[in-house]
């Protein structure tokens, strides 16, 4: 971190965003540069500090743009969904199903009721180990390093069962248009079992940890309370915006991919400061484990990725014998399938808050323009005023309670 | 140079003193934490319980480039960090090693387009490339022990 | 409680002959105005009591060159207390792109307009704040234009290995 304490040293880009006791110097101003252990990423902060007190916070993100959305304008639909798994690398089945569902949306596809369930399954897992990422390195930010190292052994669990089912821990590009990949073999269900058995009392574990710690408590109740008013017209959901009260899931609101059949709680909590999103993201574990179970307990019969050659192409077991699968086949990978004219916005719930993606076609056989819209851009815009007026050491505990994923924020 | 140079024959003890040396490297090589993207999460799962690194001697990550030996280059660099990630380097002190991990670092992996440096060692020099997206925790500990025995060969340079 | 129907015919009513076109695709239903209306729309949809559209889900552009007009913005409105999404689209030229803020009826807005800013070119009059948000501060020209190159390297195989290996700039020390 470096200090700009004399008027002559303040870049030129900065000198009108801050204000004018920064210019005098009698303001510090502090560089949290993009390389920094509790910044969740490359994330660079200009800080204006009074002693310690957070005069201006300004954000400067960008030093993770991979230019995912031109990028993709240059595949084809399918081809690009492997991209997806990387903008929000903590979310990489959720973002798969938003690109999903966009595309099945635009281009009027069905998912059958079996790849429908296997993905709430495989989203919900993914929101569990999301989250148990989220545990870790906000524990880990406020100096309680244990809870890393467990939450990282329940996370090995899920990479194993996602390792399972397509073969990739991380980027799994499992969720296709259509449906899923392939099935889910057989061995999940009895890994997936002992895994939901094991959860609840590893959960009440950390819980007993941190939720009553004094410690914990001191750095956490009380910091940047928001109110829902606030909240919203940051353009903040999720997490955060349930802590604040407001009992907003895209789950509930907006049900896709069968969410409406299955019962969970949204959890919600008064005042919105630090420890309330903790209490909800708690919770949100919890809920997720329902669903789960819910979801593998009728686990319909049938196929689990459509039959409609005309998006998806068949499997490798029939080009052996049918010469429409061949036709179907060479024309799906070689020019991919083309969509009409249109522009959809599809959303999904994230861990981080409200996922979208607008997806306008051409009728060629690529995206001619995807955009997502993304919860960490969001989260990361209200810091500022999340920020004001707190010490330092209270910034990295509401920056990690607002979980930003730079991937997601900079695409 | 130096040193075997002003002892005339002194093959009997450089030698060990080399091998001694590169060891003591090898033994407690601290990486920068320099987690960029999806790759660092693969990198904290290494560093966590269940593939120890610590075993490895990297015990911590260190946040300071002042106080770390190995940079560890975890996730895609783009055109806006490059001077950055040279500027970090720099500020490292001798002897110091960079290990790029994954795809994206040694090779800008499936993004080849405008934002991107197209691989890391277009910026730094590079003793070891793991590949993968993201790799294995596995094959980043795979990486690290190349990068060990290639620094057991290295040999004595300008030590004085 | 509102509803998409009174949404559009507040609209319509209150903007005349700013509003071009009312189209419904997929479900969605997409007011295009002409871009001096925007921000009187936006402002029409969050205060009215009964829609209550307190949430922008979504602003960004798309590029249509050659064709005239060259840009598109596109934006969604989200009503929590009715939850409905509506779609509001603004056709922007390409020899002069710009357009109102709406940075004034929902503050989020404002890192969206950069974002579409510094990867368009999109001037968007009376925002506070107008500096490039993904690119580097100096960089110049704006990605996501469909006549910016995307930046694509030649692949290096084995065949021609060698002579892509001279010319990549490594760094030596």
């Amino acid at each position: 971190m470096t200090a700009f304490p004399a008027e002559d040293q303040i870049p030129e880009e900065l000198r009108p965003l801050l204000s004018e006791r920064a210019q005098t110097g009698e303001t510090i101003v502090l560089n949290m540069g993009p390389q920094h252990p509790s910044t969740h990423g490359v994330l660079r902060l200009i800080l204006e500090l009074d002693g310690e007190r957070i005069i201006n916070c300004i954000p400067d993100i960008g030093f993770l743009h991979t230019g995912i959305e031109k990028n993709m304008e240059a595949k084809t639909y399918e081809k690009a969904l492997v991209m997806t798994d990387r903008t929000d690398y903590l979310n990489n089945l959720g973002n798969n199903l938003t690109y999903c569902l966009a595309i099945e949306k635009l281009v009027e596809l069905d998912v059958p009721v079996r790849g429908q369930a296997i993905r709430v399954i495989m989203v919900e897992l993914q929101r569990i180990a999301s989250h148990l990422v989220w545990l870790g390195t906000h524990a880990l930010d406020l100096a309680a390093q244990s809870v890393f190292l467990y939450c990282f052994r329940e996370r090995e669990v899920i990479l194993d069962l996602f390792e399972l089912c397509s073969g990739a821990r991380m980027m799994t590009s499992y969720i296709r248009p259509g449906g899923v990949w392939r099935d889910l073999p057989p061995d999940f269900e009895p890994a997936l079992r002992a895994f939901m058995k094991d959860l609840p009392r590893r959960l009440d574990q950390y819980e007993a940890i941190l939720t009553k710690n004094p410690l914990w408590l001191d750095r956490t109740v009380g910091i940047s309370p928001l109110d829902a008013d606030t909240a919203l017209a940051q353009g903040l959901t999720g997490p955060v915006l349930r802590a604040c009260g407001v009992p907003f899931d895209l789950r509930r609101a907006q049900p896709y991919s069968g969410y409406e059949q299955y019962d969970f709680e949204i959890p919600t909590a008064d005042n919105g400061d630090v420890y309330d999103r903790y209490v909800v993201r708690m919770q949100e574990m919890r809920q997720s484990l329902r669903i789960i179970e819910q979801a593998i307990a009728d686990l319909p019969t049938g196929l689990f990725r459509s039959d409609n050659r005309k998006f998806v192409p068949p499997p490798r077991s029939e080009l052996g014998h049918s010469m429409e699968a061949v036709i179907h086949h060479f024309k799906l990978w070689t020019e991919g399938f083309r969509a009409p004219h249109g522009s959809v916005y599809a959303a999904t719930e994230s861990p981080r808050g409200v996922l979208g993606c607008y997806l306008v076609g051409d009728g060629g056989p690529n995206p001619y323009r995807v955009h997502f819209r993304t919860p960490s851009f969001a989260a990361l815009q209200a810091l500022p005023v999340m920020a004001k007026g707190h010490l330092v050491a209270d910034l990295v505990a509401i920056i990690s309670s607002l979980d930003p994923v730079l991937g997601d924020t900079d695409r | 140079m130096g040193v075997e140079g002003k002892s005339g024959s002194a093959g009997t003890i450089t030698l060990p003193l080399e091998k001694a040396v590169n060891w003591a490297r090898t033994g407690a090589m601290w990486p920068m934490l320099f987690g960029l993207a999806c790759c660092a999460i693969e990198m904290m799962s290494a560093q966590a319980a269940d593939y120890d690194m610590s075993r490895f001697g990297m015990e911590l990550m260190r946040g300071s480039p002042r106080q770390s030996d190995l940079m560890i280059v975890a996730g895609r660099v783009s055109r806006k960090m490059a001077p950055v990630l040279r500027r970090l380097y720099d500020q490292m002190p001798e002897p110091k090693w960079v290990l790029s991990m994954g795809d994206c670092a040694s090779c800008s992996g499936v993004f080849n387009n405008y934002a991107l440096v197209q691989g890391v060692d277009e910026v730094v020099p590079v003793d070891v490339y793991v590949a993968g997206c993201p790799p294995r925790p596995e094959a980043l500990i795979h990486g690290i022990l190349r990068l060990h025995e290639k620094v057991r060969q290295e040999p004595l340079t300008d030590w004085i | 409680m509102g509803t998409l129907e009174q949404a559009t015919e507040l609209v319509t009513r209150e903007l005349g002959d700013n509003v071009l076109e009312l189209t419904t695709f997929r479900g969605e239903t997409t007011i295009s105005l002409k871009a001096k209306a925007i921000t009187m729309a936006a402002k029409l949809l969050r205060d009215d009591p009964a829609l209550n559209f307190n949430f922008l889900a979504m602003l960004t552009a798309v590029d249509y060159y050659p064709q005239e007009p060259r840009f598109i913005v596109a934006y969604r409105l989200y009503s929590l207390p009715n939850n409905l999404y509506l779609g509001l689209q603004v056709p922007v030229s390409g020899k002069q792109p710009e357009l109102p803020s709406i940075e004034s009826v929902y503050p989020s807005a404002n890192w969206h307009e950069r974002e579409v800013w510094d990867m368009f070119g999109i001037n968007f009059v009376g925002s506070h704040d107008q500096r490039r948000i993904l690119m580097p501060h100096d960089w110049e020209g704006h990605p996501l234009r469909k006549d910016y190159p995307l930046g694509y390297e030649e692949v290096q195989f084995t065949f021609n290995f060698d002579e892509i290996d001279k010319r990549k700039p490594y760094a030596k020390e």
